[in-house]
């Protein structure tokens, strides 16, 4: 009996179904309330640059 | 000459990329998407604006994932009445949740996933989804290497038992071939 080769195993599966979880939610795209959060930030950074 | 500006010369340009990853941890961790974003918001900000406690040529994954989670560790704080029935509710509202793939056993596994100790399934989602080495959890974690492997090997373990995932089925998974298409449709079986 290989008890070390079943856990092996069983640390697969739950690896393998913990990367799909993960996977759905990088699929789902980044939403757009972060990108024009960084326009936002990006811009205001360069305001204050402009001003001094 | 030596132009740093060829290729990301401000590393607030890379922020971007992460984002994807930044927001699957949030959303495995806390299982809830608006509070995940609220998270993923947060972090962006404190990124932005301590950029420059960021050392280049660094892993800015492993930096943004730091922040990341002290920003979910001191709202969790702060909401901690809330905490308390919160893993109640998110499980049910999973478990409501369609299958719309009809793979239920993810279903099966998010709630299983939803069971853990927060710790538990930290380690799991950095060592086992973010593919970050035990090494670098431990240090975002700020414990110790042997702690985030027994947290990792904790929460499988507790994973199995939960999608009775029993030894003499493990038993039948003899190869990665196998194994690769038995744990797409396997699990939904139990």
């Amino acid at each position: 009996m290989s008890g070390q080769n079943q856990n092996k195993q069983r640390e697969e599966v739950i690896d393998e179904n913990l990367r799909r979880v993960y996977q759905e939610a990088m699929d789902e795209g980044v939403p757009d309330r972060f990108k024009s959060l960084l326009e936002q930030l990006k811009q205001q950074d360069s305001g204050e640059g402009s001003k001094k | 000459m030596s132009n740093p500006d060829a290729k990301g010369s401000d590393p607030r340009d890379e922020l971007v990329e992460h984002l994807p990853a930044m927001r699957a941890f949030a959303i495995s961790l806390t299982r809830n998407g608006a509070i995940a974003d609220d998270m993923v918001q947060d972090t962006l900000v404190k990124a932005w604006t301590n950029i420059d406690k960021f050392q280049v040529g660094t892993n800015m994954r492993a930096w943004l994932f730091t922040i990341l989670r002290n920003t979910y560790y001191s709202s969790r704080r702060k909401a901690k009445r809330e905490v308390a029935d919160v893993d109640g509710v998110f499980t049910e509202s999973l478990a409501e949740k369609p299958a719309h793939d009809g793979h239920l056993q993810m279903n099966d596994f998010r709630v299983a996933l939803g069971k853990l100790k927060v710790e538990q399934r930290e380690a799991l989602l950095l060592i086992g989804a973010s593919g970050f080495s035990y090494e670098e959890a431990a240090e975002m974690c700020g414990v110790a290497v042997g702690t985030i492997k027994s947290r990792t090997n904790r929460a499988r373990a507790q994973l199995a038992e939960l999608m009775g995932l029993k030894e003499n089925e493990a038993m039948e998974m003899t190869d990665d071939a196998t194994m690769s298409v038995l744990s797409a449709s396997k699990v939904s079986s139990f």
